[in-house]
C-alpha cells in the first residue's frame, strides 16, 4: 500500500514536471506569436504546420551548441547556477493544487503533489531560492556585465518580494489558511451570499500588488533590467552557451508558469469555475473540468505576461526601485490595515 | 487515501526534489554528451565587447545594493512574524469566544506595523531608497538658423490627394520624355584601380 502511494505520487510528479516542462516549451512558441501578431508579423512559420515544431528545434539547437566555460570563472559555481535556477524553478509547483481529486476505483488519486500547511510559505522560499541561481551564475561567470546582471536581479527581487508578501498577507487575512487547498476550495463557485467567492473581488487592489510583483519576480518585461539588452549584452547569461542557457531561459518560461498557476489559484479560484455545483456532474468530470478551468486561467496569465512585455517599455534603475519601496510597499500595508478593519467591522457588526 | 501515511506532507516535497534533481542531471550529463568541446584560447576569454577584457570583475560594487538588501532583511523578519497572526486574526472560534478578540489583535498588529512603517520612513529619510538618478545634459550649440524654421516645419501638413488609376496629364507628360535614352550616360570621373600592395 505503502509502496503504491509513492509510486503515485512518483507518475504524479512526473506529469506535473512533464506538463510544466512541455508549457515552458511551447511559451517561447506562443511569445514569438504573440510579439508577432501584436507587432502584425508572421511569426515562426517554418519548423512544422504555424511554426509548431520550433521549441523541438531550439532544443535540438541548444543541445548540439558547443559548451564553453571561461577560463576565468569559478567552474563548480558556473555549473551550479543554471541548475540552481531551473531546480527551484520546477519544484516551485509542488503545492499547487490542479484540480480536486479524482476517484479511480476505490482509490482517491489527489492531483496535488503535497498540501502542507505552510504552502505559501513554501511557494515563497522556493521564489528565494531561485535568486541564488541567478547571483551565483552571473558572479561566477566573471564579466562584468553579468555580474551587474545579477546584482540588479538580486536586489530587484529582494525589494519586490517585500511588497508581494505584505500584499499576500491581506489575502491571508481573509482565508486564515497558509494551505493553498484550502484557500482554493474556499473559492467554491463563483457567487456566494451575494458577492463574488474568488478572492480577486475581495482584494483587488492585493491583487494588483501581487501581479506587479509577479512581474518584477520572473524578472520579465518591464522589469527585465537584469537581462536588459541595450545595457549589460545579456545581463546574468552573457557567458552562457548550450544547455546552461536553455536551463536560465526555461527557468524564467516556467517560473511564468508557476506563478501564473499561483496567481489563478490565490486568487482566481483556481480550479473553481462559474456554475460547477448546477451543472450535475459527477466528482469525476468536475475534476476534469477543473483541470481545464485552471490551466485556461493560468494560460490566460501567461498570455498577459507576453501582452504586457509587447506593450509596455523597461524601467530606468531608479524608477523600478521607487516603484517598490516608496508605492508598492507604502499601498500594500494600507492594504493590510483596511483589510484589517474591514474584516473586524464585518465580524462584530455585520453578523 | 484513508489510511494513516508513512510518508508526511514533506517527504512528498522531498520526492518532487528528488524527481527535479534527476530530471536536471539527466539534461546536463545529456548536453555534456552531444555538445561539441573545441576550447581554444580565444573562446575561453571572458566577452567584454570584443576586446581583450581588462582586470578582474570580483570588485567591489556599489553599496547601495547592500543596503537594500539589509532593510530587506529586517522587513522579511517582520513579514515572517505577520503570517502566522493572519491565521488567527479571523478565526470564527476566537471571535465568536470574546467579541473584543477582533479589535484586540488588530491594535496589536497596527502597533507591529506601526513600527514596520517608521522603519521605512526612516530609511527613506535618509535616502537609502533615494537611487541615483540620471541628469541628462542638454547639449547647447550656437545655430544661424532661427527657432521659427523649425515651427514653420513643424506646421507644415501633408495632405493626401485621391487615389485615381488613370495617369494625370503631367505625369504622362514627363514620363514619356524620350530623351533620357538618347543621352549617354555621363562615365564616372574617377576609375578606381587595384593595385598590389608593394611587398615589402
Amino acid at each position: 500500500m505503502e509502496l503504491a502511494l509513492v509510486i503515485q505520487k512518483f507518475i504524479l510528479v512526473i506529469v506535473i514536471f512533464a506538463v510544466s516542462l512541455l508549457v515552458a516549451m511551447y511559451s517561447t512558441w506562443a511569445e514569438r506569436k504573440v510579439a508577432a501578431f501584436l507587432q502584425d508579423r508572421v511569426g515562426p512559420n517554418r519548423a512544422g504546420p504555424g511554426g509548431i515544431l520550433q521549441p523541438l528545434a531550439d532544443g535540438i539547437k541548444m543541445f548540439t551548441k558547443e559548451e564553453i566555460i571561461p577560463l576565468d570563472s569559478n567552474k563548480f559555481l558556473f555549473i551550479a547556477g543554471p541548475s540552481l535556477a531551473i531546480l527551484t524553478a520546477c519544484i516551485g509547483s509542488a503545492v499547487i493544487p490542479w484540480s480536486t481529486p479524482l476517484t479511480i476505483g476505490s482509490k482517491t488519486i489527489p492531483l496535488q503533489v503535497t498540501d502542507i500547511n505552510v504552502g505559501i510559505l513554501y511557494i515563497f522560499g522556493v521564489v528565494s531560492l531561485g535568486v541564488y541561481g541567478i547571483l551565483i551564475g552571473g558572479w561566477a561567470s566573471n564579466n562584468k556585465y553579468s555580474l551587474m546582471g545579477a546584482i540588479r536581479a538580486a536586489s530587484q527581487n529582494i525589494s519586490y518580494e517585500i511588497a508581494m508578501g505584505l500584499s499576500i498577507i491581506a489575502l491571508l487575512m481573509s482565508t486564515g489558511s497558509l494551505s493553498l487547498k484550502v484557500i482554493v476550495e474556499q473559492q467554491s463557485g463563483f457567487w456566494a451570499h451575494g458577492w463574488f467567492t474568488w478572492n480577486a473581488f475581495q482584494q483587488p487592489l492585493g491583487f494588483l500588488i501581487f501581479l506587479v510583483c509577479a512581474f518584477a519576480e520572473t524578472n520579465r518585461t518591464p522589469f527585465d533590467l537584469p537581462e536588459c539588452e541595450t545595457e549589460l549584452i545579456g545581463g546574468y547569461h552573457t557567458e552562457y552557451s548550450s544547455m546552461k542557457l536553455g536551463f536560465y531561459l526555461f527557468a524564467e518560461y516556467i517560473n511564468m508558469f508557476v506563478s501564473s498557476a499561483v496567481m489563478a489559484s490565490l486568487y482566481f479560484g483556481g480550479y473553481n469555475f462559474p456554475f460547477m455545483h448546477h451543472l450535475g456532474l459527477d466528482a469525476n468530470w468536475l475534476s476534469i473540468l477543473g483541470i481545464v478551468a485552471m490551466l485556461l486561467k493560468t494560460f490566460f496569465f501567461i498570455f498577459l505576461f507576453m501582452w504586457v512585455r509587447w506593450t509596455v517599455p523597461r524601467f530606468r534603475y531608479d524608477q523600478l526601485m521607487d516603484l517598490g519601496w516608496k508605492v508598492l510597499i507604502p499601498l500594500s500595508i494600507v492594504n493590510i490595515v483596511l483589510t484589517g478593519i474591514w474584516i473586524t467591522v464585518k465580524d462584530i457588526y455585520f453578523k | 487515501m484513508n489510511e494513516v501515511s508513512q510518508i508526511t506532507e514533506f517527504g512528498k516535497v522531498f520526492i518532487m526534489m528528488l524527481m527535479g534533481i534527476l530530471i536536471v542531471t539527466l539534461t546536463f550529463f545529456a548536453s555534456r554528451f552531444i555538445a561539441p568541446r573545441k576550447p581554444n584560447p580565444e573562446k575561453l576569454t571572458s566577452y567584454e565587447c570584443g576586446e581583450n577584457p581588462s582586470g578582474n570583475s570580483w570588485v567591489q560594487f556599489n553599496l547601495r545594493f547592500y543596503v537594500i538588501a539589509l532593510i530587506f532583511l529586517l522587513f522579511d523578519v517582520e513579514m515572517a512574524f505577520i503570517i502566522p497572526w493572519t491565521t488567527i486574526f479571523g478565526n470564527a472560534d476566537l471571535v465568536a469566544a470574546d467579541s473584543r478578540w477582533g479589535w484586540f489583535t488588530l491594535t496589536e498588529m497596527f502597533i507591529f506595523i506601526g513600527i514596520l512603517i517608521l522603519g521605512l520612513v526612516y530609511a527613506w529619510k535618509k535616502g537609502d531608497l533615494e537611487w541615483v538618478k540620471p541628469q541628462p545634459k542638454i547639449p547647447a550649440t550656437d545655430q544661424a538658423i532661427p527657432l521659427s524654421v523649425y515651427d514653420t516645419i513643424n506646421n507644415e501638413r501633408y495632405t493626401v490627394k485621391p487615389f485615381t488609376t488613370e495617369r494625370t496629364v503631367e505625369a504622362v507628360a514627363t514620363s514619356d520624355v524620350p530623351d533620357t535614352a538618347a543621352k549617354p550616360a555621363p562615365r564616372p570621373a574617377f576609375k578606381p584601380t587595384f593595385r598590389k600592395p608593394a611587398s615589402s
